[in-house]
């Protein structure tokens, strides 16, 4: 088994042990490297979606124009230059100014040649500006209004997915060792629960500790005013993020305990867990070098795709919670009708999934045996 | 047959199971009931129809049963009408051209809150003359208190607590409280106690013409409200809830059937060709996957249209590349090899042929648990797009409570039913498909069958 052999190297000679490392390192570069590639061109095309997909009906070019024709009937009607120009001639030249606008737009351009070029607008963050949020410093740039809020979520999603991963593999895991106990009962009794979304058990986890105990706060990241000193601050940020990251622990904690314990229950009849249990091995170790380091790259594939679709949650959950991360721009960004904001913020959602693919990916990597020894092209 | 009855004996061993199918049972016959009893125009316009539809309704009325857990009893709302006789109505005639109508109501009170509004609605049959009517008031405790004498010139409306004459006569602005306090209490109570007891309201109406007639309907605005209550629009909750039923179900069978069989037919297409297909599949899975599912739908919501029908099309599409295509496509490969299928290749068939009736077929036991696991999250998925403010503009569904109640902080001001009836039935609905699903995947799964 190949996890055998980088445990516990054979003895081998020293040079042929460092050209072993080496290569082995290598492939994780190549492997690496190619998954960058591959999500680089991945990201390429959901952005070039988005775009088509928000400019289809048409919606964004009229924004445009009406916006640059906004801009340039006001820029006229308050420029004293103007204002002794008869109607006729003020006309004129507002007709003149706005084509001049549109062109340096690109406006008059074939949407194929223009959406290209937001293409590389929106892979260089390049958003464009807002039609009315604007950033707590008071920038109109969508990108800093999104990046502005971008640590919040990190810090919901990060807090509660971390703690949603561990608790639920060692959970599992002792569970599966208690097959059939009253505690795993319970457990597949409660995985149903998995059904409904973070934010439906923040509006119940509002009522209860919120609005009935007065205990934690409705919403927010920090109380008003905020408070001076750091460690405070510290603290009452961590008592905000009570309520939202238990919603989205609770909302997927009892199902991932009960598919990774299922998981760990097949993988524990396998002959050669068997064996190890028959060789006298204590059940730590059988858990750990044979039960949980052979599954440990599936358990990562299946997280990356809960973290993908909790990204998702986050949105509503951030809303309901008054979490002043992206979901709540998001909305807000409905709210005001923002369509810069709107795209901009789905672009840097899909920029965040890539991102989770790639870093999982890079975990998937560093404990896949098979990436290391190079046999078989593992997906 | 037998098979399919096999499968249903396996089922109801499992309780979970039979309970999941109890609460989908419950919830086809309250979406039977609301569709038979309310037509579609009939329920957009009982949502969106305006004051004139909810106007006889109270505002943020609890609703009936909130009286079961408070020990302070909150009073009910009523509406009493002459026209179908729950109001008395008297007409005597001494003279050919004059007669009096008594209307009188007495009502048992033994609430410990006061009522929002009382209204009257006079309907008169006018020949010539306006018919005339006096409203008086009678307490338990024998007191009683003239409300309004007027003349009756069409259909008019008399609103207890915004008449200024009465409250100028009761020396108040609180006119509820100075009708329904105890005088006798404790009066330097911060809050009057309301007189229990039974109270009378009388009607004395006179016509004076051959044929005119006067019509009252008397409409008690409480602090409760039917079996769901209100919301801030006046609006009976029931039919949101009722009606939001057949929605959240036809959104979430239709989204998790179209998903799971479009997903298996891909799979199974791309897996039996091979080469390029699969190759494509699998990329635009990868793509699908980074791109962010509610923000596109949020933005398809925003740009082109808030029909439920065209959201559950975007989400079917996008949900149709998922993981789960990668599941099917790995067990695809291993029927693919087996010898029924190289016998039907032998003997010529065609490549749809063994599609759809030889590899797909097949799948059956896997797709039926992924397809009823799968309903709640559609089920949540509409909820969720309508707490984001893009729920569909004209049809009353249970998400579109909890964004109403939300957007109106009724968790901040304690209207916990406004928030609490929606999300009850969607954890009910929810449950039901995830206990059906997970015990169907015990059935289906073989591995699982055992642990």
């Amino acid at each position: 088994m190949a996890t055998e052999t980088l445990d516990t190297p054979a003895p081998e000679t020293p040079l042929v042990k460092k050209k072993f490392s080496n290569s082995t390192f290598m492939r994780l570069v190549r492997y690496t490297a190619l998954r960058l590639v591959t999500l680089a061109i991945t990201v390429t095309v959901a952005v070039y979606l988005t775009i088509l997909i928000a400019n289809m009906g048409g919606y964004v070019d009229t924004i445009m124009r009406n916006e640059a024709r906004d801009n340039i009937t006001q820029s006229i009607a308050s420029n004293p230059a103007y204002r002794n120009l008869a109607p006729a001639v003020r006309e004129k030249l507002l007709q003149e100014k706005i084509a001049a606008e549109v062109e340096r737009l690109g406006l008059n351009q074939p949407f194929a040649v223009r959406s290209f070029r937001y293409l590389t607008n929106a892979l260089t963050l390049n958003l464009g500006r807002s039609i009315r949020m604007t950033s707590n410093a008071g920038s109109k740039e969508v990108r800093l209004i999104l990046l502005e809020r971008l640590p919040a979520t990190l810090l919901l999603s990060g807090t509660s997915e971390l703690f949603l991963f561990f608790a639920s593999v060692f959970i599992a895991l002792s569970l599966s060792r208690k097959y059939g106990s009253w505690l795993d009962k319970l457990t597949i009794a409660l995985s149903p629960t998995s059904a409904a979304p973070p934010w439906f058990y923040g509006i119940f986890f509002i009522l209860i500790f919120a609005a009935i105990f007065r205990v934690l706060p409705f919403g927010g990241l920090v109380d008003s005013p905020p408070p001076v000193n750091k460690v405070a601050y510290g603290l009452n940020v961590l008592k905000h993020l009570i309520l939202p990251g238990m919603s989205v622990i609770v909302s997927s904690i009892f199902l991932s305990i009960y598919n990774w314990r299922t998981f760990f229950l097949i993988y524990s009849t396998e002959d050669y867990v068997e064996m190890a249990k028959a060789k006298g091995l204590p059940p730590r170790d059988v858990e750990r070098r044979y039960i949980l380091r052979p599954t440990l790259p599936t358990i990562i594939t299946n997280f990356a795709l809960l973290v993908i679709t909790l990204w998702t949650g986050f949105t509503i959950t951030e809303t309901v919670f008054g979490w002043p991360g992206l979901g709540i721009t998001l909305y807000h960004a409905i709210g005001y009708y923002d369509t810069p904001v709107i795209v901009g913020s789905t672009i840097i959602y899909a920029y965040l999934l890539a991102l989770t693919v790639f870093l999982l990916d890079f975990v998937y990597a560093l404990v896949d045996p098979r990436v290391k020894v190079g046999s078989g092209n593992s997906q | 047959m037998t098979k399919l009855k096999g499968w249903f004996r396996a089922l109801l061993r499992f309780p979970s199971a039979v309970m999941g199918l109890a609460i989908i049972a419950f919830l086809l016959g309250v979406s039977a009931y609301a569709l038979i009893t309310i037509p579609y125009s009939e329920a957009v316009r009982l949502w969106r129809g305006g004051e004139d539809v909810w106007y006889k309704n109270p505002k943020y009325a609890a609703p009936s049963w909130y009286n079961f857990f408070t020990s302070k009893k909150l009073p009910l709302s009523f509406v009493v009408d002459t026209a179908d006789g729950s109001m008395s109505k008297i007409v005597t005639s001494n003279d050919p051209n004059i007669s009096t109508v008594d209307m009188t109501y007495s009502f048992d009170y033994t609430y410990d809150g006061f009522p929002d509004e009382m209204i009257l609605y006079f309907t008169p049959t006018i020949v010539q003359k306006f018919p005339f009517v006096s409203v008086s008031w009678l307490t338990p405790d024998g007191r009683k208190i003239r409300i309004a004498d007027m003349a009756v010139g069409g259909n008019s409306t008399f609103r207890f607590s915004q008449d200024p004459k009465l409250g100028t006569r009761l020396n108040t602005d609180k006119v509820m409280q100075a009708l329904f306090a105890d005088p006798k209490a404790d009066p330097k109570a911060t809050t009057p106690t309301p007189l229990k007891g039974t109270y009378q309201l009388v009607i004395s109406g006179t016509t004076f013409d051959k044929g005119s007639d006067i019509a009252a309907q008397f409409v008690f605005q409480g602090k409760l409200f039917g079996l769901a209550g209100t919301d801030k629009y006046r609006r009976d909750l029931m039919l949101p809830l009722l009606y939001g039923t057949p929605i959240a179900l036809a959104f979430g069978l239709l989204a998790a059937l179209g998903t799971s069989l479009v997903t298996m037919i891909i799979a199974a297409i791309g897996t039996w060709y091979g080469g390029w297909v699969d190759e494509l599949i699998q990329r635009i899975t990868e793509v699908n996957l980074v791109l962010p599912f509610l923000a596109i739908l949020i933005m398809v919501g925003q740009f082109y249209s808030r029909s439920i029908w065209l959201m559950l099309g975007v989400a079917i599409l996008l949900s149709i590349f998922s993981g789960s295509i990668k599941t099917y496509r790995s067990i695809f490969l291993q029927s693919k090899e087996s010898s029924y299928i190289e016998a039907a290749r032998a003997y010529g068939a065609s490549s749809s042929r063994i599609i759809f009736s030889y590899l797909i077929p097949r799948m059956v036991p896997l797709l039926i648990p992924a397809l009823v696991t799968s309903v709640p999250s559609f089920v949540f998925l509409e909820a969720s797009l309508a707490v984001l403010g893009l729920g569909d503009p004209v049809l009353p569904t249970w998400g579109k409570v909890i964004n109403d109640a939300w957007a109106d902080g009724a968790l901040y001001q304690g209207r916990y039913y406004w928030v609490l009836e929606p999300a009850v039935l969607l954890m009910i609905t929810g449950f039901g498909f995830a206990l059906l699903g997970f015990a169907l995947d015990r059935i289906f799964n073989p591995r699982l069958r055992d642990i």
